[in-house]
């Protein structure tokens, strides 16, 4: 029941801190480097959330013993 | 007289509480004051009535003669007049709404009670919620608007439908059963409960004081739509956010994906701003460095010449033209060779002087001359 797709809250966030790092004028050059390419990483996860465009419907269902479960939603 | 009327006022005071009457309003008027004064009369009884500015204000206008009322009120004694009457607190038409309204001023006053009505409870919504619950039909409209919505607007969602009757016999229980399952299911951000408009009967459920305790115990912040714009249901009084419509809960629920955009492409500049400036930065350390290093071999270079010139003013000291500069003189003979000694010099020997600026020619003198 967890979720399978990455956060986009999660990479929102996680790019703003690389950001943050990168615009510090002690970071050196090769740590720079680095955390642009993370940046680039994280972007590009944070745009394939954004340009996703297919909605998930699920119904939840209880069976008698209690336990919760769902299935997809006929539309 | 006044001891007695005091007495009966506190008599009728201290025998009844608050009570919810029923009547036809007759001889209403208003004074300038403010204050209504009228009678309020059923087929066995009459009673006079008062209802002061301060509570008939929020009142959107006065009850006209004839009208049939509930009025919630504390029966007391006019002592001046030896007058039995009802102090009016709240008054409802029975027309429109009429015992469904008092149901729900009366469930509206118990969830204030209980401070489920205030609005330091209210939670606000997660920027960007990725699993949202949704307590309507499975088949209703109100579904049907917020799946659009979603799909428009922001569908990296997963959006978990919780079915339940939403009216009729049962919608209550099933209300509240929905609702309490919410709160069982794994990283639910949000919760939007709801459903299309329908005649005020059909959106009763959710004015059920009951209903309305069970949209306030579910953890995550939760938007409550029902109907269409008009009323207000007491499930919107205690969620965290009253959306007017099932799709204006939908566009609640979820970022501007424009706006979020915006921002996105805001952070990849500030990325590649980033990058540059420590590029920058980088470049310019390097230029720093490489003068440092200039700077020092220059200074290698430079203690070097310094020691050569030492070494050349050394040199030029130690030649002989140096010494002759300083008034000596070397003696040679006609052959060139250096004169050291005395005996050199026999008596007639032509020799040279040989000065820093040129030679003069020279002899010895005679013994004895």
């Amino acid at each position: 029941m967890t979720r399978e797709k990455p956060s986009f809250r999660d990479e929102l966030e996680q790019l703003e801190a690389i950001v943050r790092q990168l615009e510090d004028p002690d970071v050196d050059l090769d740590r720079a480097l680095e955390l642009f390419e993370e940046g680039v990483r994280r972007l590009k996860v944070a745009r394939t959330l954004l340009e996703q465009s297919e909605l998930t419907v699920k119904r939840v269902l209880q069976d008698a013993d209690g336990t919760i479960r769902t299935d997809e939603l006929e539309r | 007289m006044a001891d007695v009327t005091r007495r009966a006022r506190q008599l009728i005071e201290a025998g009844f509480d608050r009570l919810w009457v029923r009547g036809e309003v007759t001889s209403f008027k208003s004074y300038r004051s403010g204050h209504w004064y009228f009678t309020l009369r059923d087929a066995q009884a009459q009673v006079r009535c008062v209802m002061w500015r301060g509570d008939n204000q929020r009142l959107p206008t006065s009850p006209e003669d004839g009208m049939e009322v509930f009025v919630h009120a504390r029966p007391t004694l006019w002592e001046e007049r030896g007058e039995f009457r009802l102090t009016v607190k709240q008054l409802i038409p029975t027309a429109e709404g009429g015992l469904w309204q008092l149901q729900l001023e009366r469930a509206k006053a118990a969830l204030e009670r209980d401070g489920l009505l205030d609005p330091a409870r209210k939670r606000p919504l997660p920027p960007y919620p990725e699993r949202i619950a949704v307590v309507t039909s499975p088949d209703g409209a109100a579904l049907r608007d917020i799946v659009s919505v979603l799909e428009r607007r922001w569908p990296a969602v997963e959006l978990w439908v919780v079915p339940t009757l939403v009216q009729g016999d049962g919608a209550e229980d099933e209300l509240c059963a929905a609702l309490e399952m919410v709160n069982a299911l794994p990283e639910m951000d949000l919760a939007i409960v709801g459903r299309g408009g329908g005649s005020r009967e059909d959106l009763w459920a959710f004015n059920s004081e009951q209903v309305a305790r069970a949209v306030a115990a579910v953890r995550v912040p939760i938007i409550s739509a029902v109907g269409h714009e008009t009323d207000v249901s007491l499930t919107d009084l205690v969620a965290d956010v009253r959306a007017p419509t099932p799709s204006a809960a939908a566009e609640a629920a979820v970022p501007d994906r424009a706006a979020t955009q915006d921002r996105v492409g805001a952070l990849a500049r500030r990325l590649a701003r980033g990058l540059g400036n420590q590029a920058e930065l980088g470049k310019e350390r390097l230029e720093r460095t490489a003068d440092r290093l200039g700077a020092a071999v220059q200074r290698q270079v430079e203690a070097r010449r310094h020691r050569l010139e030492g070494l050349s003013g050394k040199l030029d000291a130690l030649s002989p033209l140096r010494v002759l500069q300083r008034g000596y003189a070397v003696a040679r003979d006609e052959a060139g060779r250096v004169l050291k000694r005395a005996a050199q010099f026999s008596p007639g020997l032509p020799f040279r002087l040989e000065l820093a600026d040129g030679e003069v020619r020279a002899r010895t003198l005679e013994d004895d001359a």
